[in-house]
């Protein structure tokens, strides 16, 4: 059964990602982003029937805190793809009959003092993990398998495995990934919601900053930060009835997972983009080639690039010269991140949160509401978590 | 001699591996091997991740030999007991028995002696009395 165009994004909020929000709670900032989308969609609170939350975030707290009463409600365990995650099971929901008008709330603060989370970091040097190992079950994250041997700050470290294979394999230049951080800065200029607003690079900026860990550059790497952003979807025939316009979903596939640390991927230069992806377009009738712009995951500049070639925005191994000849820009051929996504944007709370950027930035250029930096072609969009 | 301050692992907690640590306290290095598909297996689990038959692989000495699939080099590790140690190469190797796991390179130059794909051999680092770290260096 296909949900081609049975649910459709009805309004959105996003707080302005920033380094921190000093004295916010995690909650306080869920309920301000929530409020806000409620009131774009034109709706009450109490219409709200539906709950979908990011990782770490239980919804029953969410839903208590905000004295709501979902008959429908979940919290996303995908990491990067909780956001995007969140659209495809809230989609596959409204067409089920589960829920009428569902909340999506994610993001939150980096201050600790007001309950929020600090990244990384152990405590206590020698502390291995919580999770259990061997005999106690699967966990191959942050285990006796990869804590003796120093893993990097953050996520930082698999990227930098991914793309040094990728440089390898397909040749892919330091400037061809540079190119991408540009773009994506280009587009955040003009976004005052992003973390990075009116401050240009260039690629030698890009080249010249310090290696987190060879061969990633700091200016390819999200800056972790605070922020937050829901979205209200609701059925076809809802939304219709709703002030603004609707941004339909003709297609969704996953979420695709084919392995949790990086050691355990067998091929570590493909993404389970390459499983979703063709299920989304195969629902929406179209093919990647007629997407005209993309809102992708971006923690790092490789994973943008590696899930655009398994979406098949071009050919596998051949994005470095795809962003060499190609203006990614809201300017350009084909606009990718057009807020600057996450990498110009900033990074609200992790993985979780972080993908708010590239779902409310598709539905506000498809509604239009871009400002100085819309789109012209801005019917079709592939997004990615 | 400093006290060595980095993560360890626990075998004694988790018993399913703590085979693994006995050999490398012996300077072997041994993987599991599913008596059923005769595949080699990382990380240990009680079953076969292939054919899912419980408790019925084997621990199986290896060469040793490996490639290094991919590093990256580390400037800001995660755990600040490492700090001392940077740059130093967290890997992905595969062994000739087809399976993965993280180490580290040691004995070459970082990052100038690293490439993608060059033939690794196992070497074993007593960080502590009770524990054999395996490493890979250049063959
Ligand atoms: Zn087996």
């Amino acid at each position: 059964m296909s949900i081609r165009g049975a649910a459709a994004i009805v309004g959105y909020h996003e707080i302005p990602t920033r380094r921190n929000y000093p004295g916010r709670s995690n909650w306080s900032m869920l309920a301000e982003a929530a409020n806000g989308a409620i009131r774009d969609a034109g709706l009450r609170k109490d219409q709200i029937d539906g709950l979908l939350c990011q990782e770490g975030f239980n919804s029953l707290t969410v839903a208590e805190y905000m004295q709501l009463s979902p008959k429908y409600t979940q919290s996303m365990t995908l990491h990067g793809a909780t956001a995007t995650g969140a659209v495809s099971a809230g989609a596959a929901a409204i067409a089920a009959g589960y829920a009428d008008y569902i909340l999506c709330v994610m993001g939150g603060t980096r201050d600790p003092e007001a309950g929020g989370q600090q990244p990384g970091g152990f405590r206590n040097p020698q502390q291995m993990s919580a999770q259990p190992r061997g005999g106690g079950g699967p966990a191959s994250r942050g285990t006796e398998w990869e804590s003796p041997y120093g893993p990097v700050v953050a996520a930082n470290g698999g990227y930098g495995l991914i793309k040094q294979r990728h440089m390898y394999e397909f040749g892919t230049t330091q400037e061809q990934f540079a190119k991408c951080s540009v773009d994506q800065r280009f587009n955040a200029l003009l976004d005052p919601n992003a973390a990075f607003s009116g401050q240009p690079i260039t690629i030698e900026d890009v080249l010249n900053s310090r290696f987190t860990n060879d061969p990633l550059h700091l200016l390819e790497c999200v800056m972790p930060c605070a922020g937050a952003g829901a979205w209200i979807m609701t059925s076809a025939e809802r939304a219709r009835a709703l002030p603004n316009k609707p941004v339909y979903v003709l297609g969704a596939g996953g979420p695709a997972t084919s392995h949790d640390t990086i050691f355990m991927e067998r091929n570590v230069t493909t993404s389970p983009v390459a499983l979703s992806a063709p299920v989304a377009l195969r629902m929406s009738g179209y093919n990647a080639r007629d997407m005209q712009f993309a809102e992708f995951y971006d923690c790092y500049t490789i994973l943008v690039m590696m899930c655009l070639e398994d979406a098949g925005i071009c050919p596998k191994g051949e994005i470095g010269p795809f962003y060499a000849s190609t203006d990614t820009t809201y300017k350009g051929g084909f606009p990718i991140n057009t807020n600057g996504g996450q990498i110009s944007g900033g990074q609200p709370v992790g993985g979780g949160g972080g993908g708010i950027k590239q779902v409310i930035e598709a539905a506000r250029q498809i509604m239009g509401r871009a400002g100085p930096r819309q789109i012209a072609k801005n019917d079709l969009c592939l997004v990615n978590g | 001699m400093a006290e060595y301050r980095k993560p360890l692992p626990r075998a004694e907690d988790y018993p399913l591996t703590e085979p693994f640590w006995e050999a490398t306290k012996r300077h072997e290095l041994v993987i599991p091997r599913c008596k059923r598909c005769n595949l080699y297996f990382w990380y240990p689990r009680q079953e076969c991740p292939n054919c899912y038959q419980r408790d019925q692989w084997e621990w199986t000495p290896v060469s040793g030999r490996a490639h290094l699939h991919t590093f990256t080099v580390v400037r800001q590790p995660q755990n600040p007991a490492f700090a001392d140690d940077v740059p130093y190469a967290y890997a992905i190797v595969q062994l000739e028995e087809g399976v993965r796991m993280i180490s580290n390179v040691v004995g070459c130059a970082i990052p100038d002696d690293l490439k993608v794909d060059m033939p690794l051999m196992a070497t074993f680092d007593d960080v502590t009395p009770e524990c054999t770290l395996v490493k890979f260096k250049p063959a």
